[in-house]
């Protein structure tokens, strides 16, 4: 008996798992970036005005 | 030179002050998220290599290497869930605003893994049992977990007010850990088509049980990683939207 093919199953499911994980770390990183760039600029405002 | 603690409650206060102040975690994570992405790299790629090693079983053929990514993911969606609730119990008795940022950061993370550990699933259960979906007592606890962590994102969202969001998203956090039991002993309380436990029983091969091994502590590591910097990244935008609010109200008051 021929082996079944299987691939049709195997490769979506290491597709979508390596989807998950790049999207896990642009979204983390992204995030980050954004946030630590707001957080400095405003603290740098603050420092300005003396508090 | 400080005196010493003199009662537990003194040390302990400075043992939770020392990893809790917001400054302090800010410090370390900064070497710590990286090192945990370098160790989860490490493993991972380690684990991929023993997987693809691996020989097909006998019954499942090379569907066998799914488990490889459906085991962690299913791991992980607990694990996560356990942390959350750990941080929604300390945010909501201690009010500490790093616990309450560790609940809404693992949220997201949490559901990506149950997402992924349904999705695998799938693609593992249909040509195994023949069908994607079946209503067993595993998979319905599952999808109830993803149902909880969609609330629990929503129900922060919802709210303006940061604190009340707070304390209304620890509380589910804190019901919705009713969940994480019902799973885990899911395939022993009820018959379900789900197999039971095979990494802890020893049921699983060693072929197979290394890389499922090095692949869940891969996992944790890159959720340590994550975690971590979502865990700055609230600290950061809750400073910088503190500071934008002093300015408007200097900017109110001129």
């Amino acid at each position: 008996m021929a082996p079944h093919d299987y691939s049709a199953y195997i490769w979506p499911a290491y597709g979508l798992t390596a989807l998950v994980w790049v999207v896990f770390i642009a979204s983390s990183l992204t995030a980050a970036r954004r946030w630590k760039k707001r957080a400095a600029e405003l603290s740098g405002k603050d420092e300005r005005a003396g508090r | 030179m400080t005196a010493p603690a003199t009662s537990f409650g003194n040390w302990w206060h400075a043992f939770v002050w020392r990893f809790t102040n917001p400054d302090r975690f800010m410090r370390w994570s900064r070497w710590g998220a990286p090192l945990f992405a370098a160790i989860a790299a490490v493993l991972g790629l380690a684990g991929l290599w023993l997987g693809f090693l691996a020989p097909p079983d006998y019954q499942q053929g090379l569907t066998v290497r799914i488990l490889f990514i459906h085991i962690p993911a299913a791991y992980m969606c607990e694990f996560v869930y356990a942390c959350l609730a750990v941080a929604s119990f300390l945010s909501l008795v201690f009010k500490h605003m790093l616990a309450d940022a560790a609940a809404q950061a693992a949220a997201p993370l949490g559901a990506g893994f149950t997402v992924l550990a349904l999705a695998t699933g799938s693609l593992w259960g249909r040509p195994m049992w023949g069908t994607w979906w079946v209503w067993d007592a595993r998979l319905t606890s599952v999808l109830a977990l993803l149902l909880i962590y969609i609330a629990y994102m929503a129900l922060r969202a919802s709210l303006d007010d940061e604190t009340k969001a707070a304390r209304a998203a620890a509380i589910l956090g804190l019901v919705g850990a009713v969940n994480l039991p019902i799973i885990h002993y899911s395939v022993v309380w009820w018959n379900s088509l789900h197999q039971g436990t095979s990494v802890v029983t020893g049921k699983l091969a060693a072929v197979y049980l290394w890389p499922v091994l090095l692949l869940v502590l891969a996992y944790m590591s890159g959720f340590g990683a994550l975690w971590l910097t979502r865990i700055r990244t609230e600290v950061w935008r809750r400073r910088a939207e503190a500071a934008a609010l002093r300015a408007a109200q200097t900017a109110a008051r001129a």
